[in-house]
């Protein structure tokens, strides 16, 4: 019988081949279209750390004066810190382990006479970051607390900047002239290229760029090396980078469980208490913990502009399925008469149904593998685009699943209503008109 | 005609015609507002800079030796450039329009006052408003005397300091209502600084939204970091030869320095507005496609319409009617579908809009962005339903006496 009613929609189909033409090419583009956004939200919303994500926290400490409030409601939270307050949490040490950091932007000057020096993007870190963060390193590891209270002239390469230096040997004990210093190399990172790059802050670069050195933020303060980002300062006494008014700086601390959290959530009120019987911290008490995966979605790691894009697919999508069932409605009512007729001959009405059914499934078939194919084409347009994400703008196995079960679930859907409501002709009635 | 007959005809079809009317509700919400995010963003594509685009060129440099005196090197540099053929001035500077190198204060009109106006801060050489063409439309440029360095290494003091400035004529609108900018004095540091100039506009190196986009202060502020950024004005078509031998000039004077994004005004804005480019092409995309699935939608149910109904429009062609009104009728029918669709796609576009504000910011959807929606949407129906109807009207009156 499914051969029989196969057969029957092919016949029914190619009698109007243009609009069975049209009503493929809407559902592709529709599903094409939906898919391409939908996969590429979906690699950007992704874990940059899976497997430590849930233990790592922004701490969010707000030391502005009340009047620089700001009348948007729909502000992303601000967590940068000051000197000072990063000093003050790193010392305290409460969480597990906590790490304070700014991104940078330095010339290398290769000691090899055939390499121009050239501008390498790296970040300023304490200790705790690397054991924080699980970096893998190649060789060698990172440095300990006593190298940041030493200011000590050392340096974390990852793998890229080493093999430009030092070809694939590691450059283990070696020297690297940063600007005008000189570090010792004490570790190698293993590529470690975490996307986003969550740590920083969150902005059109969040995707596609890597850090390429790590040297201890003190003493990068101490050599007064430049940072790259936000420098928000406000009230008056000087713009200094150690000033208690200025915040430049990003906060990471690992908690391992909620207890802990909770814990360092009153522990962050109590300093914010304390600060204000020093005069700071003007605003009423309120700390925050951010977890990795929330503070990612509150900054916006994905444009609005790639949600608007999703959204606007969608509802391309859903035009194209209302298309679909008024346009299929419209066919199988004209075919009243031959439904009586199948009826009067004694077919049930799931048979009717079945038999309308397989023909919607079909143009949902046809529809799904364009989308996918269009879906594909259209990713490709994405990984042409000159913004970081471009490269992840790949299909995976769960999102390819997921166009199928999309194109299907779109198609029986588009397909259901116009089948239920042409089974329910009656015959009589229909049979008696002609 | 009356539309009676119309409207008792589609009663049959109940939910086929209110299916067309969700569908066309929802196209015209959607391309209503698309429509007014494509107006919103080729408008912010259009900001004027205020600087001659056409003429500039300019490349970053980044000294490496720690022990050189920045401004006598800059004014080296500066001299090495101007000998370039074709080169009418230069300038070395900190920011440019859409370059994201932005140093925001906020300006207020009395000391220790904290502001909510922050203006970014343009600082650069002598002739930096004449090699960047900006328009002073009020007062002077600056005197040699007026220079002082910014003082890199001290957290760039000399906004503290620094005694004039040239506004723009946004941020003079916006700090001095109605009055005369020239001769006010206002706190962009801890210093009272003098307004002695207006330009008419110099956009900000990040696009802010509406008269923001323009707040800007110009400082006879000399750059005295390692980096720097140089502007050379020469003509539109000198500009590739000119942006060449900058390099190698800056290089053969001195190589212990990276120069980084040589690259034309032009290219910058290129690359600077390139997302919002890409946004328009998609959104254009999204509404010309939802714009032809609706018209191949009431296309083809059209012309379903017409094969089912053969029979009665011969019926009604044998008892009189003439071509003229079978047309009519389809036509009268399209229209009718199509504005129920419309009243229902307003309140959706209005509806979505306020979703947009709530979560992207977009301001309120103007009245008129409707008005277009309809009227294209009823030109849209009117056309999808031509071929259709005009087949119909072709049916001629002896189809009646035949069976179906």
């Amino acid at each position: 019988m499914f051969g029989y009613y196969l057969l029957l929609a092919t016949y029914s189909l190619k009698r109007s081949r243009v609009i069975t033409v049209l009503m493929i090419l809407a559902i592709g583009l529709g599903i094409g279209a939906s898919m391409t956004m939908i996969t590429v939200l979906h690699v950007m919303s992704g874990d940059p750390l899976p497997d430590r994500s849930a233990q790592l926290y922004v701490p969010l400490i707000d030391p502005m004066p009340v009047s620089n409030d700001t009348k948007s409601k729909n502000t992303t939270p601000e967590a940068d810190v000051t000197w000072v307050d990063a000093m003050n949490l790193l010392h305290d040490a409460r969480a597990e382990r906590q790490t304070a950091m700014a991104a940078a932007s330095l010339p290398v000057r290769p000691q090899q006479s055939n390499l121009r020096p050239f501008f390498e993007n790296g970040h300023y870190v304490t200790a705790d970051f690397f054991p924080m963060f699980g970096t893998a390193f190649r060789a060698g590891s990172g440095w300990t607390a006593q190298d940041d209270a030493e200011h000590a002239r050392v340096v974390v390469l990852n793998t890229e900047l080493n093999r430009k230096l030092f070809g694939d040997a590691s450059g283990i004990g070696r020297t690297v002239r940063l600007k005008n210093t000189d570090f010792r190399v004490v570790g190698v990172l293993d590529n470690w290229n975490p996307q986003p790059v969550f740590y920083t802050r969150i902005d059109d670069r969040a995707f596609g760029s890597t850090d390429q050195f790590f040297l201890p933020l003190q003493t990068a303060q101490e050599l007064g090396f430049d940072f790259h980002g936000r420098f928000a300062c406000w009230g008056d006494g000087g713009d200094n980078r150690t000033s208690d008014h200025c915040t430049w700086l990003q906060f990471w601390v690992q908690l391992s469980d909620a207890k802990k959290a909770r814990a360092y959530g009153d522990y962050l009120a109590d300093y914010w208490h304390d600060q204000q019987t020093h005069g700071r911290f003007p605003r009423p008490v309120n700390p925050q913990l951010y977890g990795l995966m929330d503070w990612l979605v509150s900054q916006h790691v994905v444009p609005d502009d790639l949600r608007l894009q999703m959204w606007l697919a969608i509802g391309f999508l859903g035009v194209c399925m209302i298309n679909i069932v008024g346009l299929l409605l419209a066919k199988f009512l004209r075919r009243s008469g031959e439904i009586s007729v199948r009826r009067a001959l004694g077919a049930r009405k799931r048979d009717i149904f079945l038999q309308l059914g397989i023909e919607s499934a079909v143009i949902g078939l046809a529809g799904g593998t364009l989308g996918l194919m269009l879906a594909e084409f259209g990713l490709w347009t994405v990984r042409q685009r000159p913004d970081g994400y471009a490269k992840l703008a790949q299909m995976d196995p769960t999102m390819l699943l997921a166009t199928f079960a999309l194109a299907i679930v779109a198609s029986v859907l588009a397909g259901l209503l116009p089948a239920w409501r042409a089974c329910h002709v009656t015959p009589a009635l229909q049979l008696k008109t002609q | 005609m009356s539309l009676s007959p119309v409207i008792a005809s589609l009663t049959r079809h109940k939910l086929t015609a209110l299916l067309l009317v969700v569908q066309v509700s929802l196209t015209c919400a959607i391309v209503c507002n698309v429509a007014f995010m494509i107006a919103h963003r080729t408008s912010q594509l259009r900001q004027p800079s205020g600087v001659v685009e056409d003429e500039l060129v300019m490349v970053d440099s980044d000294n490496l030796d720690d022990n050189a005196q920045s401004l006598v090197r800059h004014k080296a540099d500066i001299a090495a450039l101007s000998a370039i053929t074709g080169v009418k001035s230069v300038a070395a500077v900190d920011a440019l329009p859409f370059n994201g190198n932005d140093w925001s204060n906020g300006i207020s009109l009395a000391p220790n006052v904290t502001s909510k106006i922050t203006a970014t801060a343009y600082n650069g050489t002598s002739g930096e408003i004449a090699a960047l063409g900006l328009h002073l439309v009020e007062g002077r440029d600056f005197q040699s005397n007026e220079y002082i360095p910014i003082d890199t290494a001290h957290d760039w003091a000399g906004i503290d300091h620094v005694a004039v400035t040239i506004v723009t004529r946004a941020l003079a609108d916006q700090l001095f209502p109605g009055q005369d900018p020239l001769g006010k004095i206002i706190y962009p540091g801890n210093g009272p600084v003098r307004i002695i100039g207006v330009v008419d506009h110099l956009a900000r190196p990040h696009t802010h939204d509406g008269a923001q986009n323009e707040y800007a202060t110009l400082f006879p502020l000399l750059p005295d970091g390692n980096d720097v950024t140089y502007v050379l004005r020469t003509s539109a078509q000198d500009r590739d030869r000119v942006l060449k031998e900058a390099s190698q000039v800056l290089n053969r004077l001195d190589d212990n320095r990276i120069l980084r994004h040589p690259q034309t005004f032009s290219q910058l804005r290129a690359d600077y507005f390139h997302r919002s480019r890409t946004m328009i092409s998609l959104l254009l995309a999204a509404a010309g496609g939802l714009l032809l699935v609706t018209a191949l939608g009431i296309a083809g149910l059209a012309s379903f319409w017409v094969q089912q109904r053969k029979r009665s429009i011969g019926i009604r062609r044998a008892v009189g009617a003439t071509r003229r009104d079978i047309l009519r009728y389809f036509q009268n029918e399209n229209f009718l579908i199509v504005s129920a669709g419309i009243v229902f796609g307003s309140l959706l576009a209005y509806a979505l809009n306020l979703a947009l504000m709530e979560h992207y910011e977009q301001p309120r959807l103007p009245l008129s962005y409707l008005g277009i929606g309809a009227l294209s949407l009823w030109l849209l129906g009117q056309l999808a339903v031509l071929g259709p109807a005009l087949r119909a009207a072709a049916v001629p009156p002896v189809v009646a006496t035949r069976a179906t």
